[in-house]
């Protein structure tokens, strides 16, 4: 199917342009890859802005260790098929070393913790650019992000005083210990990149195909059943045909009911819905502003 | 949405709403989501819910745009919010923009990338201060489009009158700004006048509604097809095996058309060289145009640096130590006549002094001031810079990539300016 959309060359020519930039005026880059789609369509994208060269970027990974098996193999296979440095640093360690405490109780979920993890990470590597999948239309707070986002040294995020970005020039100066989070895709929709990714026949993880799974309802959202995840009184498991429409990790990554068969028939499903992508994320719904405090904090 | 044909070729129009503080610019792009059925229903509760909490009668559809949790609070913008919505032959950015003063970079920084710009008026009010100042910024940014959606007429009883007078208005200013062709269309964004279907109300007017104006206003690209202009980006060396000696300029090509094979001109070294190929990903190009990102080989080893350009022979850009700016200043700390700054235009960036301040430009009579020549956050003036390396630069009128530059502050990194290059009589 030949699918002819002059806006999708447009965004796709902006992020080639935007993580070229990137290339140019930083020294410790990395991607960060969560083996979410978002993500996958960074590293397709990285390819082609840097051929016929390898990607000038690491990929790193936050492993909660609550992730979909899934998500991590395919993970360690895209790194090896594009020769890329894989690094991964786990929220485990950091609970275990007392930077972070585990959150109790029934909603309780490592997806905060992984800021502290990943500042961490900054830190230690000496990172001074992290490149995300984050899209304006994703949620309120990433609607005000720059493509060029700067945080401070203690990597927070202060949208009362974000740098003006005029144009497509993008002012990447910043001082020792600070760094920035670039977002190549922030003029990217979520219909735009299922778009691409069928353009593009680009591979994805299964678990964004229909598949049975066992689940379960918690206010609205079905989440995938795991082991360790505690049940309400009034909580039953049953087992489905879903696929996931976004993937966090396991606790907090809502699944679709879905008949969809194929790429096509998921695009399709995806643009007459009347739910937006991040309504089935339940880390956002913990408060009316749960995304903006996570950024001042330094989540991605 | 289908994917079949109904999808060929989709453009994208970039648009920024600007008004003053109570417009309701953010009223007017909930409306045109919430109508054209482009808001998701989790969504509408989530607006429902937050109305609730913040003691709001009606829908509050401003509550869709506003993000952070101050606007919430105060019912103002703060920053630049962006929206997204498609229609089947058009996708939208929305660039919507603070009315407030403070925050008149954040507006300059939504209406730079932008190709139509929609100014609201309170029709209650008429034109302000406001409306005169992101007028001019949106002359100055050379924004293809202008129009003015006068709101909130059913606050005046949808009176024709009124809308004449306030069009009145706004025609002499536009004269005097040198905006070609404004459009006008009379709304009400709470009650949907106008919006997406047409007024019950205001039968006397027979022009588009909003939604259908955005729809087909015209895209103007390539702004300058006929000066080509690729500024270099980065490096592009495997060292690999396969590709030893793979030698490729990156960028984005800014302007006009370059071909494999054409001759050009590096800048601002004057070599010369011929395309060898035109590279995206693993395919060879014949041809790209204004907006690709693409790589580009010569024929011979020339020593290429971010920050060169190529153009063709015969069709230079101004190449100068010596460039004279409108500038737009953001910075708390106002221009300090005897500074060094970093110039940054394009790919290119060299450390230049301020020259001179020619004249700041009045925002409420459009005068040129020449008395108090201190220019602050917020003000626009004409200055004169020297680049210690030469700039290659176009009229910003001509070029809006070549021809634009941000003065960056040396110890503390901000961006403290947009400038848009003019070139002396």
């Amino acid at each position: 199917m030949e699918i002819n959309n002059e806006h999708l060359k447009d965004l796709e020519n902006e992020a080639i342009f935007v993580m070229r930039e990137v290339a140019a005026q930083f020294e410790n880059k990395v991607l960060l890859f969560s083996g979410g789609k978002d993500s996958i369509v960074l590293v397709h994208l990285a390819r082609k802005a840097f051929w016929p060269s390898k990607i000038p970027f690491s990929l790193l990974h936050i492993d909660t260790g609550h992730n979909f098996e899934e998500t991590l193999h395919f993970r360690d296979d895209l790194a090896k098929e594009f020769g890329a440095e894989l690094i991964v640093r786990y929220v485990q360690d950091s609970i275990d070393k007392g930077r972070v405490t585990e959150e109790q109780g029934i909603n309780a979920s490592r997806n905060k913790a992984q800021s502290v993890t990943l500042l961490d990470a900054i830190e230690e590597l000496k990172i001074d650019v992290a490149i995300g999948g984050g899209r304006r239309d994703e949620e309120k707070a990433r609607a005000k992000e720059r493509f060029f986002s700067h945080r401070n040294e203690f990597g927070q995020w202060d949208p009362k005083n974000q740098r003006p970005e005029l144009w497509n020039i993008f002012n990447g100066r910043k001082h020792m210990g600070e760094h920035f989070r670039v977002f190549p895709i922030s003029n990217w929709t979520e219909l735009d990149v299922w778009q691409y990714i069928l353009n593009e026949k680009i591979k994805l993880p299964e678990l964004y195909y229909t598949h049975r799974r066992k689940i379960f309802n918690r206010n609205g959202v079905f989440l995938a059943w795991a082991p360790f995840m505690q049940l309400k009184p009034n909580e039953t498991v049953i087992e489905a045909d879903v696929r996931c429409r976004t993937i966090g990790d396991i606790t907090c990554t809502g699944v679709t009911l879905s008949q969809a068969q194929s790429l096509e028939e998921i695009v399709t499903e995806i643009a007459a819905t009347r739910v937006t992508e991040r309504g089935g994320r339940y880390d956002d719904k913990r408060s009316e502003a749960a995304m903006e405090d996570r950024k001042k904090e330094g989540y991605f | 949405m289908k994917l079949n044909g109904n999808n060929k070729n989709k453009s994208l129009l970039r648009f920024t709403t600007a008004g003053s503080v109570d417009d309701g610019k953010s009223t007017l792009i909930g409306r045109l989501l919430y109508d054209s059925k482009s808001i998701f229903e989790d969504q509408i509760d989530q607006i429902v819910q937050s109305g609730k909490r913040l003691g709001r009668e009606e829908l509050d559809l401003s509550l869709l745009t506003d993000g952070l949790r101050a606007e919430r609070e105060q019912g103002i913008t703060i920053d630049v919010a962006y929206r997204y919505f498609a229609t089947p032959s058009r996708k939208f950015i929305i660039a919507d923009t603070p009315g407030h003063i403070q925050y008149t970079r954040n507006m300059v920084t939504g209406a730079s990338t932008a190709d139509l710009a929609v100014i609201l008026i309170d029709a209650r009010k008429g034109v302000l201060e406001q409306t005169i100042r992101h007028s001019y910024i949106a002359s100055l940014l050379d924004i293809r489009h202008v129009v003015f959606c006068i709101n909130k007429m059913d606050m005046v009883n949808y009176n024709e009158e009124v809308y004449n007078k306030i069009k009145a208005d706004l025609g002499r200013i536009s004269v005097k700004l040198q905006i070609e062709n404004p459009d006008y269309i009379p709304i009400s964004a709470k009650y949907g006048d106008n919006v997406v279907d047409h007024s019950e109300e205001m039968k006397w007017y027979n022009g588009k509604t909003f939604l259908r104006y955005i729809e087909t206003v015209e895209i103007k690209k390539n702004k300058n097809p006929e000066h080509p202009r690729f500024p270099v980006q980065t490096i592009i060396r495997p060292h690999s095996h396969e590709f030893h000696d793979y030698r490729g300029y990156a960028g984005r090509v800014a302007s006009g058309i370059f071909s494999t094979g054409d001759e050009i001109v590096i800048l601002p070294s004057m070599q010369r060289s011929k395309i060898k190929s035109i590279d995206l990903f693993d395919r060879n190009l014949q041809n790209a145009s204004a907006g690709e990102s693409v790589t580009i080989t010569l024929e011979d080893e020339i020593d290429v640096s971010r920050g060169d350009m190529f153009v063709t022979p015969g069709d230079l850009p101004a190449i100068s130590h010596d460039i004279e700016l409108m500038v737009c200043w953001f910075n708390e700390k106002p221009l300090n006549p005897s500074g060094r700054y970093i110039v940054r235009n394009y790919s290119n960036e060299s450390g230049c002094v301020i020259k001179s301040v020619d004249h700041r430009v009045n925002i409420n009579t459009l005068e040129k001031e020449t008395e108090d020549l201190t220019v602050r956050m917020n003000d626009i003036a004409r200055i004169r810079i020297r680049s210690s390396k030469p700039l290659c630069v176009d009229q910003y009128k001509r070029n809006n990539i070549t021809g634009s530059v941000i003065l960056i502050d040396e110890v503390t990194n901000e961006t403290l300016a947009a400038g848009m290059v003019v070139m002396s009589a």
